[in-house]
């Protein structure tokens, strides 16, 4: 029975529990709930992804209405993957949280904290889910007001705006992809994705294109690609540690979950790539915010806006395998999806705890860090070579997977600005390694402390992770083929149940 | 093999000299194998599907994991010598980072494919960083810049772009004998292939891509006689050594039109390397512009891609860092002992120090070339080779080099042993002593090595025999 409503429950738990922290309102008893609710999302979404791998894709019916009547759940190997690195960090990230929190959000609001944390999940894990086209954009609306007050929440002046900012960027965002789904909608009388697919009228109606337009530029404002990024930074920089390390790790991810799977397998990827040349247009935008975000990551003085600038670039990586579409492309893209997920979630954390330690994040007053606070800045440096993609790190996996698809179409100088641009990692990464561990203590540094072992272990385990999928890609790498190859194949169309 | 023991000296460099005698003991015991023509290989992981992390023995690498482990052993004994006499900070970093390194540098060696050869590569460009910044001065952070720019930004822009378009255009990236780009791609793609390569190993030196060598000289002397000299500079040429004969093939590249720019390329190397290292007064610096101009001869011997360029490139790897640390060695003891680092403070040093510089004196006559010591046999085999390939101006090209050797080595002994110190001359010797022990007995062991190699030049020959085989029957 619970086997059976796993798809479901995937969602419904974190979605129950939220507004449980409400009614509950002691901080303590809230957080306990929130951490046993977030291993449970966890749980379940491995075992949906081991269904997924070992028995097919899973459709689930939402209340006993059959698609395309009801709300129809779909699991396929991409969302599985999906899910696991969203509900993997959210648990992950909600382990780390409770001493970061109390520093950071005043003890009469923290239940509304972990209220709208479990909202936020609730409503990325939905997006990876859901096999409906308005359910998605439920969904995108539920975890996008969460984030605004999740940053908000952030103590300082700055994340008041900052949130305004994301707001507001947020519902345009949407609102164009509502307006997507709408003509979508008009044009096929179906909601559900599958249904729609089949039913899209082949030779590329005006109507379709236009939403297609839509929903592209809605869909890349919420993926933050190049040039609509600007809410990014300052919401990253702003927001509490927690809601950082979070946004980073899942947010952006699930966005471009949604581009793929419009693209994909809604479009087809004849229609998108073939038919409209999207994918000429995405390259460019890729490679340019490559090196335009790289390069403003290296003049920022905040860590966390120097990763949130870094997570611009790294967003690029992921569109220009998407936009490759090939196997090896597409399997770069979707890989490097989880890869830095996992590595800008584990930066973002160490962050925090040079955050709670240090009292501030900016580089100059971080002289000497390395030697008071050793395992944190090892974190943040291991981290740091991920995001270069040093081989040995699950970012050189990305990188290896997207530079072989580069040089499959012969596109040699795609291949070179890919390399060039890692370099500029490089830059910003060693500004910060340099300052930690060449200089002696001084100012902050020196009455830091190492961080707690609450903050300090799951920091560590998630950079351990991005070292061990550097090596061992069966989990990561094999996933996103078989995720790319179903996605090519058009296997939405042909799901079995 | 990474020493924690933070607290007791004693014990750390116990363990730092136990793992150096291990690990070339177990090198040693493998030796007897790659003779006998077995190339035993081992699997690690398998990172993308047909690509695994894998280790083969092969002559070429087992001569290169000899060297670096045994000059890590005696580099090792100098170390602690050198560190202590010192007094330098951050001992326990130094080690762990040193051991990281080699074995980094083993995994370059012995590494069974190519992209397990970029891994450790990285890995030895990481692990050494900590050691060239290691005195945290305005200055060494400068170097240790230098030193990971060009390092890194030209592994990653180039050496990675040529791995994975090997791989899109051969589909493996094993070494095997003979090549994998053999017939596998026309002639324009592995001429850029061939330069990617070329410049993409930034450790080769290759002008213009030398200049993070002087750079990484603001390390401790241990650093730059072993890495600096063995075991960083090696990788790079052994890569390139590596690549001509395994993944190009020694046949095919000779059949690259236009090839012949890397020649050219690694002639002017060596010229002009020489040619600065005479007017640097800074010891090491000069030591480390000679490096450059010796490594572009093992460069030239790849690229003449022959029998005897092979060879002559391959035992050029191994007189060079016996003759090269040898110098470095000498360089630290003078810095130890009598705090010099520029030339023309060492007048009459030699009365002071007399066992460093007769070995200052044995690993410079190495260096250049001038029998019966190590060094001339290698040059010998790369004459040949130009001879062979019918380049005179490169013969040319050699001789000259030497004698630029002769020019900006030769004086340092000369004045150390004939010139009157400055100044007082009774006074200021008088207050000089020998180096610490156990540097003696490190520079000692290297310099006769420099003499001993020459007797056993023919063993390595049938070492790296096979390695020129395809390139000898094809009429090289």
């Amino acid at each position: 029975m619970i086997e059976h409503n796993l798809p479901a429950l995937q969602v419904v738990i974190p979605l129950v529990a939220a507004p449980l922290c409400v009614v509950i309102r002691n901080a303590r008893a809230v957080y306990g709930m929130t951490f046993v609710v977030a291993w449970l999302t966890f749980a379940c979404a491995v075992a949906l992804f081991i269904r997924v791998a070992d028995s097919g894709d899973i459709v689930y019916a939402m209340g006993g209405w059959v698609a395309p009547w009801g709300i129809e759940y779909r699991v396929d190997q991409l969302s599985g993957f999906v899910l696991v690195l969203v509900a993997g960090m959210g648990a992950v990230v909600a382990t780390w949280a409770p001493r970061g929190l109390a520093a950071e959000v005043a003890p009469s609001k923290r239940h509304l904290f972990w209220a709208l944390y479990l909202l936020c999940l609730s409503g990325l894990l939905g997006i990876a889910i859901t096999g409906d086209l308005f359910n998605v954009f439920v969904f995108l609306e539920i975890s996008a007001l969460s984030s605004y007050g999740l940053i908000a929440l952030g103590g300082r002046r700055k994340a008041l705006p900052a949130a305004f900012r994301y707001l507001i960027m947020g519902t345009i965002g949407a609102t164009f992809i509502l307006i997507g789904i709408g003509l979508m909608y008009m044009m096929t009388g179906t909601l559900n994705m599958a249904d729609m697919a089949t039913r899209l009228p082949v030779d590329g109606h005006r109507t379709v294109l236009v939403a297609f337009a839509f929903l592209t530029v809605g869909i890349s404002l919420k993926a933050a690609l190049f040039p609509l990024h600007a809410w990014l930074p300052d919401a990253y920089a702003y927001a509490p540690s927690t809601v950082s390390a979070l946004l980073a790790a899942t947010a952006t991810k699930v966005s471009v979950y949604i581009l793929l799977r419009f693209f994909l397998s809604v479009f087809g990827a004849d229609f998108a790539f073939g038919g409209m040349g999207v994918g000429q247009i995405l390259m460019v935008l890729a490679v340019v915010g490559m090196f335009v975000a790289s390069a403003a990551a290296i003049f920022q003085g905040n860590l966390k806006r120097m990763l949130a600038y870094s997570s611009v670039a790294q967003i690029g990586y992921m569109v220009l395998g998407i936009s490759l579409a090939s196997t090896a492309g597409l399997t770069g893209g979707i890989v490097h999806l989880f890869n830095h997920g996992l590595i800008k979630g584990g930066m973002f954390m160490a962050t925090g705890c040079i955050l709670l330690r240090a009292g501030s994040v900016e580089r100059d007053e971080l002289a000497g860090i390395g030697k008071t606070m050793p395992w944190t800045m090892m974190a943040w440096t291991l981290g740091g070579l991920g995001l270069i993609g040093v081989p040995g790190t699950a970012g050189f996996v990305s990188k290896w997977y997207l530079l072989q698809a580069a040089l499959e179409q012969g596109h040699v100088w795609l291949a070179v600005l890919l390399l060039l641009s890692s370099l500029l990692a490089v830059a910003y990464v060693w500004r910060v390694v340099e300052q930690a561990y060449f200089k002696k203590p001084a100012g902050i540094g020196v009455g830091a402390r190492e961080a707690p072992l609450s903050m300090l272990l799951p920091t560590l385990v998630v950079i351990g992770l991005t070292l061990f999928f550097g090596f061992w890609t069966d989990f990561p790498a094999g996933a996103a083929g078989a995720a790319a190859e179903s996605l090519l194949g058009g296997a939405l169309m042909g799901g079995t149940s | 093999m990474v020493a924690l023991l933070r607290r007791s000296p004693n014990v750390r460099e116990t363990v730092t000299l136990a793992a150096g005698a291990g690990t070339f003991l177990t090198a040693l015991s493998l030796l007897g194998d790659v003779m006998a023509g077995i190339r035993p290989t081992f699997t690690l992981v398998e990172v993308f599907p047909g690509l695994p992390v894998q280790f083969t023995l092969e002559p070429l690498g087992m001569m290169f994991a000899l060297i670096a482990s045994g000059l890590w052993l005696v580099t090792s004994v100098y170390a602690i010598g050198y560190m202590r006499g010192h007094g330098e900070e951050n001992q326990t970093r130094f080690y762990a980072c040193f051991a990281l390194s080699i074995s980094a540098a083993m995994g370059v060696a012995l590494a069974g494919n190519m992209l397990t050869l970029f891994i450790f590569y990285e890995i030895l460009t990481l692990s050494t960083y900590p050691l060239v910044s290691h005195h945290g001065t305005p200055a060494a952070k400068k170097g240790a810049r230098t030193y990971l720019g060009v390092l890194m930004g030209t592994s990653v822009a180039f050496l990675l772009l040529a791995v994975a378009w090997t791989w899109v255009v051969a589909g493996t990236l094993d070494f095997r004998e003979g090549g994998i780009l053999a017939g596998q791609a026309g002639g324009g793609t592995l001429l850029v292939l061939l330069g990617l390569y070329a410049f993409g190993t930034g450790k080769a030196a290759l002008m213009p891509f030398h200049r993070w060598l002087p750079a990484a000289m603001v390390a401790p002397t241990p650093v730059s006689a072993l890495l600096h000299a063995v075991a960083v500079v090696k990788a790079g040429v052994f890569t390139i050594l590596k690549v001509v004969v395994y993944i190009f093939g020694a046949e095919t590249l000779r059949e690259i039109a236009g090839s012949e720019w890397l020649l050219y390329v690694a002639a002017a190397t060596m010229l002009l390397a020489s040619l600065v290292a005479m007017g640097q007064d800074n010891l090491k610096r000069r030591l480390a512009y000679s490096t450059v101009s010796q490594l572009a001869y093992v460069v030239l011997g790849a690229a003449l891609a022959n029998a005897l360029g092979l060879i002559g490139g391959g035992l050029h790897i191994l007189t060079h860092a016996f003759g090269k640390i040898t110098l470095f060695f000498c360089a630290g003891a003078i810095y130890v002992a009598a705090h010099k680092t520029e030339i023309s403070e060492m007048r009459g040093l030699g009365r002071a120090m007399p066992v460093t510089m007769t070995a200052f004196l044995i690993g410079a006559l190495s260096v250049i070339g001038i029998p019966p010591l190590a060094g001339s046999v290698s040059k010998w085999y790369l004459l040949g080779a130009t001879l062979d390939a019918g380049h005179i101006a490169l013969a040319v090209a050699l001789v000259v080099s030497t004698l630029l050797n002769v020019a900006y080595l030769v004086p340092i002994p000369i004045r150390a042993f004939f010139s009157k110190p400055e100044g007082d001359p009774a006074g200021q010797a008088g207050g000089l002593r020998e180096a610490p022990a156990w540097c003696l007995v490190a520079l000692s062991i290297t310099a006769l090595g420099c003499i001993a190699l020459l007797f056993w030049a023919d063993r390595v020959h049938q070492l790296l025999q096979p390695i020129a085989a395809p390139a000898a029957a094809a009429g090289g």
